[in-house]
């Protein structure tokens, strides 16, 4: 049985209407990138004359390929140290069980629930006095410690997924633990591993409350970017919005080069 | 080796070593345009100083607050230079967090700095942090709207008069407003104005046994004439809207008056951010009951944390930023409508900024009026306009705020607002030890 044209129809104009409507902060964004500060703040409009000029000011200011480096090391730091963490532990969780090992799950993602400015005073003067303050291995370890439950979960269930009998029929052939990993557990769980990373490279890339209390000026990312042009006296809305539209554009680009794997991933495991 | 081969090597080495002995210092200031312009100007520093650099760290208000407040208090020595405001000054002042800057040089000329706002600044007498801006508050409106209804303004107008124009201007039909005032809540943000009109109303934040007076007559005349004023004849959605909004509305046309800092005069006299540049009036803050507390008084203020390293090369670079000289240089780079206003005697006498800035005159008076130490009509504890000069203030104001907002936007009466804000503010002294 086919679906009648009409309702694929409709269907394809809603999916493009929902599409919309979520991207099109993005593109107003974009769009007040390019307009003058006037202009931004003019009733809204699609018809204007674009110019760079936001884009020049933004870039006279600071120092974006600085910001954008930080951001990268940081994002992909943190979700390699993430996941060469949470791979082994959530193996043992999820192949070989312990009566605590629920327990110990929801006590990782109870983490979570914690406001991140309760630890923030701690946290700062552990930086302080480990000299760890404004370098990005301090942030990297941050965010490492902020994804690791997520991480966690996620490799647990997807793990979880995985019949037993391929890992057993591996033992049964010789294969150390090491190499069941190597050889059937990663290859199998590819596709979750990657949404895994990917969501956590996206969490890394937005986090703001850590990157703006931890850094000053040497690991400051692109959030630390972003807020140097928001304020709540003086109008700059269009610099504000050429230097958002620049501060997401790599992992925006990033995001569309991967969708297909993230997606492929969420589907093929946990949010089934 | 020979010579011409070793020379060039001899130079970059001491090139080198040059660029290697430079010290560099962290500067962390907001994000307004007089310190972006301070920003772009760090060449002009660095030319005139090459043994220091400057590394800038530019982040919003609110942000910033938080970021230094938790360095300072841990001691984290991540700056060497602040930007903080009057209300922080004498707080961190007390606690030993600012170097003192009592061995300024002479050519800094000190006694050129507009005596309130170097009071404002000062602990014990002696300065912890230099004036880079400073503003108060005035009423600006359109003057064309004015003419057209017939209305003069006089040299001190009332609350109780710009309630009447306000309803003879407002024409939401054709989206201009009777008048546009803070509505977003936040102890900088609404609670700025309406601190003013308490005050102006006679009212206080505390009686001298620091009680509360949130429940008392002028809170409760004060509060209700603001959020009937803006309900009125004020734009929609008023109580999201903030300094920024507020400045948006008005140089767009929307408002036909806006009472706010004075340092919104140089931009809505620039014909390239705003459309009523050529048809701007300006007068002082309305009054009520008193003219006491009537307008507010601030400045933005270098300091040096003591926590910093590179102590002697910090206070180079703010007695750069915040001198006579500094103040030229932005005139003659910038435009003089740029130049950071509020701070110097010396800035008011340049006829270059008398020429570009007509309002000149009228903000030195507002500023030199605002007096912190006497802005209520009944004797007050504590110091500050728009603010009580006490650490636990940002809790307070931020709370009574969102109180206040909630009055506006109709969610509780405003007796019933100020009731919360009373108990809430009790709370917070008696758990403070201010109240035996």
């Amino acid at each position: 049985m086919t679906t009648p044209r009409y309702k694929r129809f409709l269907l394809a104009v809603l999916a493009w209407a929902i599409a919309l409507i979520i991207f099109f902060p993005i593109l107003w964004m974009a769009l007040t990138g390019f307009k003058t500060e006037a202009a931004a703040i003019a009733d809204p409009s699609f018809v204007f004359s674009p110019t760079l000029e936001s884009y020049v000011a933004v870039h006279a200011r600071a120092d974006y390929l600085k910001f954008a480096l930080n951001s990268v090391v940081v994002a992909f730091g943190s979700t390699l140290l993430a996941l060469l963490i949470a791979i082994p532990s959530a193996y043992s969780m999820a192949f070989l069980p312990t009566p605590r090992t629920k327990g110990t799950l929801l006590w990782m993602l109870s983490t979570k629930m914690l406001p991140p400015v309760g630890v923030l005073m701690p946290i700062y003067l552990l930086f302080r006095d480990t000299g760890l303050l404004d370098t990005l291995t301090g942030l990297i370890i941050v965010y490492t410690l902020m994804n690791l439950p997520i991480v966690v979960w996620m490799l647990y269930t997807f793990f979880k997924d995985l019949p037993r009998d391929i890992l057993e029929a591996g033992r049964m052939d010789g294969a150390s633990t090491l190499q069941e990993v190597r050889h059937l557990l990663l290859p199998l769980t590819l596709p979750g591993i990657a949404s895994t990373g990917l969501l956590a490279v996206i969490l890394s890339w937005n986090e703001s409350f850590w990157s703006l209390n931890l850094t000053s000026s040497d690991a400051a990312p692109l959030t630390a970017y972003i807020a140097s042009f928001s304020s709540p006296e003086g109008l700059f809305w269009a610099k504000l919005s050429a230097a958002s539209t620049m501060a997401i554009a790599p992992i925006l680009v990033f995001g569309w080069l991967t969708q297909k794997q993230m997606v492929r991933g969420l589907t093929f495991g946990a949010v089934k | 080796m020979r010579l011409h081969h070793t020379l060039p090597v001899v130079g970059a080495m001491t090139f080198a070593s040059l660029s290697a002995s430079a010290e560099t210092i962290t500067v962390a200031t907001v994000n307004n345009n007089d310190m972006v312009i301070m920003q772009s100007l760090t060449d002009a520093f660095e030319k005139a100083h090459p043994d220091i650099t400057l590394d800038w760290v530019v982040l919003e208000e609110n942000v910033l607050r938080q970021r230094m407040t938790t360095d300072i208090a841990t001691n984290g020595g991540q700056f060497d230079v602040m930007t903080i405001g009057t209300y922080e000054v004498p707080i961190w002042a007390e606690r030993d967090w600012l170097v003192p800057l009592n061995d300024l040089p002479e050519e800094y000329r000190v006694d050129d700095l507009l005596t309130s706002v170097r009071d404002g600044l000062s602990q014990d007498g002696t300065l912890h942090a230099l004036p880079f801006y400073g503003e108060s508050s005035m009423m600006y409106y359109r003057k064309d709207l004015f003419e057209q209804a017939g209305i003069e303004v006089p040299k001190q107008p009332t609350w109780e008069e710009v309630r009447d124009w306000a309803g003879q201007l407002h024409k939401p039909g054709e989206e201009t407003y009777g008048i546009c005032l803070r509505g977003k809540p936040g102890w900088g943000e609404n609670m700025a104005l309406v601190s003013t009109m308490v005050n102006t109303f006679g009212g206080r934040w505390f009686d001298m046994e620091w009680n509360p007076q949130l429940d008392s007559k002028a809170w409760q005349e004060a509060v209700s004439f603001y959020v009937d004023l803006l309900n009125e004849y004020g734009p929609p959605g008023a109580s999201s809207n903030g300094f920024n909004e507020n400045l948006a509305l008005f140089s767009r046309g929307n408002c036909a008056m806006w009472v706010d800092a004075t340092s919104a005069a140089g931009k809505l006299y620039s014909a390239d951010e705003s459309q009523v540049a050529d048809k701007l009036g300006f007068a002082p803050a309305p009054i009520a009951e008193t003219p006491k507390g009537s307008h507010w008084l601030w400045s933005w203020a270098l300091a040096i944390p003591a926590s910093s390293d590179s102590k002697a090369a910090a206070k180079e670079f703010i007695t750069w930023a915040t001198s006579q000289e500094y103040v030229e240089l932005v005139g003659e780079q910038k435009g003089w409508t740029s130049v950071p206003p509020g701070t110097r005697e010396s800035t008011y006498a340049n006829e270059n900024y008398q020429q570009a800035a007509p309002f000149a005159d009228f903000v030195l008076e507002a500023m030199k009026s605002a007096d912190p130490t006497d802005s209520t009509l009944k004797p007050s504890p504590y110091t500050g306009v728009q603010f009580v000069g006490i650490p636990e203030f940002q809790s307070i104001g931020t709370q009574v705020g969102q109180m206040v907002a909630a009055a506006l936007t109709g969610e509780r009466t405003v007796e019933q607002a100020l009731q919360a804000a009373q108990r809430s503010t009790e709370r917070t002294v008696q758990r403070a030890g201010y109240l035996d």
